[in-house]
């Protein structure tokens, strides 16, 4: 973590603690998110809700609508590519977007590998179900961590099952005798390297976020509470009854996360949240988790 | 300094960005330190750091309470406020880049995202004579690692405004009488010598 490159792009990172950011489609809702104060946008094709309605590959969003929403917000826009698609995140730094997530969401481009994420002067985030997936894309240069979830399900339970199992396998290395981590680093697939360093700090040395399923004030609450230092919120804004007071009000629950008064003041004026699914009765295939290596 | 015995609190404004490391940087200075996400939390402490992160969310949370209010007559009762890049945006008289309304507590007029996007973030380093002037015996003379992050440019200064380092011609750090504003990150380095500087002007005579 001591070179300047990294500095600068973890430097971003910290900038977003404790905010929001928000997936949009076009610079209207970009707008919007804005207004409700969002700490960035994330700007894509088609939400992950109907990228699962609809099937078909999904790719990165076309750079001209990505070029229209740069133009209207004044925030940091972030950008998804497939995971492995380094040409698809060439274009995206050529675009100068602030922040690249290299992202189960879409189509995996490469089964086998992910993008060396080193090679790029733009940060990127990755997704992770457990500490070892997540210091594996340390490794290849990620500058923040959020949990994968399950995104477009408007379900909760993935992403609290991510977040609560690299919060515990994380106090786990911190209890290891030092001749200890290099079978630990071996089991979890990551680097001997980045295994010390998380055994003598107990926390990544990027910032880690939650994602996947978050659709309400108190799912943001909920996830902030567990470790969490921002939030990601996918289809839930957008497929909500109403976007703009809902995006409002996950921004104020993420600030005032353990205040239950204000969580139960913004909660209390919201329409229909988004549908929700029930992933454990999804099939195996329809997972968008599992992407990933 | 404040009264005999009396240990100042500093707060560092949490609504959100990069408050934790100015919290944490004040407690492993020996400083005493605490979040402040509500307009009644500020009566309690004797400075505020306001810290990076986006003034667009910021100043939301400024729409729906007192806290601007709260802030400014902070200020009018003569306690230091410590502004870091998005810090020093709402602390200043007037914003470009889009316009947008601030605290007006600093006689400066500053420029968002002037160095550009993320790619065009970076870390420099500077001699700095005011804060080689004491406070930190371990980095004295050593010149101050400055982390840019999209950061805003300071485009004029009025004229009570003390320019106390510059780069490529432009003001980063400055002081007008309690109000320091910073368009960098100190936070993101090891050196304490700002904060130190900041906290020695908790009970001072401007």
């Amino acid at each position: 973590m001591e070179n300047e490159g990294m500095r600068v792009k973890t430097g971003l990172a910290e900038m977003f603690k404790g905010g929001v950011i928000m997936d949009v489609t076009n610079a209207a809702q970009a707008k919007i998110a804005a207004d409700a104060g969002a700490v960035a946008v994330m700007a894509l094709e088609k939400i992950p809700a109907d990228i699962r309605a609809e099937g078909g590959v999904a790719r990165m969003a076309s750079p001209r609508m990505i070029r229209e929403i740069m133009e209207v917000v004044s925030i940091p826009v972030m950008a998804k590519v497939r995971i492995g698609h380094f040409a698809e995140a060439q274009i995206l730094e050529a675009l100068k977007v602030d922040f690249i997530d290299e992202s189960e969401v879409l189509t995996p481009a490469d089964e086998e590998h992910h993008i060396d994420k080193l090679s790029f002067q733009v940060p990127f985030v990755c997704g992770a179900r457990n500490l070892g997936e997540a210091l594996r894309r340390i490794g290849e240069g990620a500058a923040l961590i959020r949990t994968k979830g399950e995104a477009g399900s408007g379900n909760i339970v993935e992403a609290v099952r991510h977040m609560r199992r690299i919060t515990s396998q994380m106090r786990g290395l911190t209890l290891l005798g030092s001749e200890e981590l290099m079978r630990a680093s071996k089991e979890m697939g990551a680097p001997l390297e980045l295994v010390r360093m998380v055994a003598k700090t107990g926390s990544l040395p990027v910032p880690n976020f939650a994602a996947g399923g978050i659709a309400t004030p108190a799912d943001a609450a909920l996830v902030m509470q567990l470790g969490a230092q921002s939030v990601f919120v996918g289809s839930g804004i957008f497929k909500s009854e109403d976007p703009p007071a809902r995006a409002r009000a996950v921004v104020r629950a993420t600030t005032h996360f353990r205040d239950a008064a204000i969580l139960l003041e913004v909660s209390e004026r919201l329409e229909e949240a988004m549908r929700g699914l029930d992933v454990a009765t999804m099939k195996e295939e329809e997972l968008l988790q599992t992407r990933g290596w | 300094m404040v009264g005999a015995g009396a240990r100042p609190i500093v707060g560092v404004l949490a609504l959100q960005g990069n408050f934790a490391a100015h919290s944490n940087r004040l407690a492993e200075m020996g400083v005493a330190a605490c979040e402040i996400r509500t307009p009644e939390e500020l009566s309690g402490v004797d400075a505020l750091v306001i810290p990076g992160g986006e003034t667009t969310t910021l100043l939301h949370f400024f729409d729906t309470g007192t806290m601007e209010t709260e802030i400014g007559e902070f200020a009018a009762s003569g306690k230091p406020i410590f502004g870091t890049c998005a810090g020093a945006i709402l602390l200043a008289r007037k914003v470009t880049g889009p316009s947008q309304r601030s605290l007006g507590l600093i006689d400066i007029a500053i420029e968002r995202n002037g160095y550009g996007r993320q790619v065009d973030s970076f870390i420099t380093r500077e001699p700095c004579s005011v804060l080689d002037s004491a406070l930190d015996p371990t980095h004295i003379n050593e010149p101050l690692e400055m982390v840019f992050i999209r950061a805003p440019i300071i485009r004029s200064v009025g004229p009570r405004v003390r320019v106390l380092q510059e780069l490529r011609g432009h003001p980063v750090l400055v002081r007008q009488d309690r109000i320091l504003a910073a368009t960098f990150h100190p936070e993101l380095t090891p050196d304490p010598r700002l904060h130190a500087y900041f906290v020695s002007m908790i009970g001072q005579d401007h």
